[in-house]
């Protein structure tokens, strides 16, 4: 067995975040990332990021994780344990690991989870092929190992990830036939889809997937045209012959840990899916258990950083140690998180944090939720 | 199908090394996904479920368990993450595999 701390289980960009401010307050630190590298899927994120100064706007989301990890690695007091994945959280605090294929108990004081999201699917006939991928796959396929993912693409949805990785596709000499969505709106920043329209690549909005065709993969997909009442309208069907059709209809948090340890859990659609109530300082309703990034609700990497570094420092406080600064920097995460969240492109992330975020109660790991 | 030239990328490759992909030679970048290898290669079918559909990968970071294959004799490996190593022996999974 091994008492550490504080344990972060993830080493995206809300995990790393999480790891320096609670080490940068004189945390000791364990830091586990089920991958062999830190840095999540910052990895495969060519684009320069928005939001402001703080959040290193208009830096690439790969060369933020280098930045990142490289803090990480300077801090003394933070032990990164890479290739292991968190099995379990349980009522006496034990937390259980595997290793290259070794079973490791750690007890921590304290816990950060910062799992992250993975993406949501769609339904419809065929849409098992081979061929018929998420969008960040095709990200990480494509900007990660530099390997095309085929010839011809279909963009199944039109918000920031679909908008994005069609640039992306463009940049990496792979054609995109149309990008569909089947709201009457782009649901992405306009600076990404007019840069696609300036691509010459079409926008179909009220239209979806109806289904893909093929033997073995995908050899084409069929769209048709939504009615106002989101109903597909018979005879509107285009056939499209693409070999990878590309599903960027959002992502669901990873929450599998905070359902076994018992966190209490709310269905919220403008976040993702189910997440965990929590409190302004991030904290669950465990004591001692915190979130961050994209496993609280599904948002953007910036965000997820600052909600890191709010995560970690508020673990700290828990901790019991002190903060000179304290109330200073906590006030300085949560302005920045209501700047990123400010606006008409942050309203359904503010609806859904209405709906999540409660000042309650908290109870002990183990005496129910 | 590798990217070549990319406006923002450059891909710091592993070495070369070989491997085989139901008996057949392939080869592909040292620490880059098997996934990845055999995509480059051309190869998106990685299993057949039980009904015999085809499967290739889903998300590729690990999540979904879509791409599972036998590696080196292990049944259900997620090779969109297992990293590629000299002379592994991959093959077409089916079903749930071989448990014990």
């Amino acid at each position: 067995m091994k008492n550490v701390e504080l344990l972060v289980i993830g080493g995206g960009p809300a995990g790393l975040c999480a790891a320096i401010s609670a080490a940068e307050a004189g945390v000791d630190v364990l830091l586990a990332e089920r991958d062999e590298w830190l840095g999540g899927q910052l990895v495969k994120q060519t684009h320069m990021f928005f939001g402001s100064e703080k959040q290193q706007a208009s830096v690439r989301g790969v060369d933020i994780g280098k930045i990142l990890v490289k803090k990480v690695e300077d801090y003394k007091n933070i032990e990164v344990m890479e290739n292991a994945t968190v099995l379990g959280l349980y009522e006496d605090g034990v937390v259980t690991l595997q290793q290259d294929g070794n079973y490791v108990k750690v007890h921590p004081k304290s816990v950060v989870i910062t799992t992250g999201a993975s993406e949501k699917t769609l339904v419809f006939p065929n849409n098992d092929l081979p061929g018929v991928y998420g969008a960040g796959a095709v990200q990480t396929l494509m900007n990660v190992y530099g390997v095309k993912p085929g010839n011809k693409v279909l963009m199944v949805g039109a918000g920031n990830i679909g908008l994005i990785v069609s640039y992306q596709l463009m940049q990496a000499g792979v054609e995109v036939e149309a990008i569909v969505d089947a709201s009457p709106n782009i649901g992405g920043y306009l600076v990404h889809a007019s840069k696609i329209r300036r691509m010459g690549i079409p926008i179909l909005t009220r239209h979806t997937v109806k289904e893909a065709i093929g033997k073995e993969a995908l050899e084409a997909a069929v769209i048709w045209e939504l009615d106002d009442k989101w109903q597909p309208i018979p005879g509107s069907e285009k056939k499209l012959d693409v070999d990878v059709m590309c599903i960027s209809v959002g992502l669901t948090p990873l929450s599998e840990l905070l359902w076994q340890i018992g966190c209490r859990m709310e269905f919220v659609g403008e976040l993702g899916g189910f997440v965990p109530i929590r409190n302004d300082k991030l904290q669950t309703s465990l004591d001692g258990i915190f979130v961050a990034g994209d496993v609280a609700g599904v948002e953007e990497a910036s965000s997820a950083m600052v909600e890191g570094s709010l995560a970690g420092l508020s673990a700290s406080s828990y901790l019991g140690y002190k903060i000179d600064v304290e109330k200073e920097l906590e006030r300085d995460y949560l302005n920045q998180l209501s700047d990123l969240r400010s606006g008409p492109v942050g309203e359904k992330i503010r609806q859904g944090l209405a709906k999540a975020l409660i000042s309650q109660e908290v109870t002990n790991p183990g005496q129910g939720s | 199908m590798r990217i070549e030239e990319h406006p923002v990328l450059e891909f710091k490759r592993g070495k070369k090394v070989y491997f085989t992909y139901d008996g057949e030679k392939l080869e592909g970048y040292e620490g880059e996904t098997i996934a990845a290898a055999l995509h480059a290669a051309g190869v998106k079918v990685l299993s057949h479920s039980d009904r015999n559909r085809p499967r290739g990968f889903y998300c590729a970071i690990g999540n979904c368990s879509s791409c599972f294959m036998e590696v080196n004799g292990v049944s259900n490996v997620k090779v969109c993450i297992e990293p590629l190593r000299e002379d592994m022996d991959v093959k077409t999974q089916k079903g749930k595999g071989k448990i014990v």
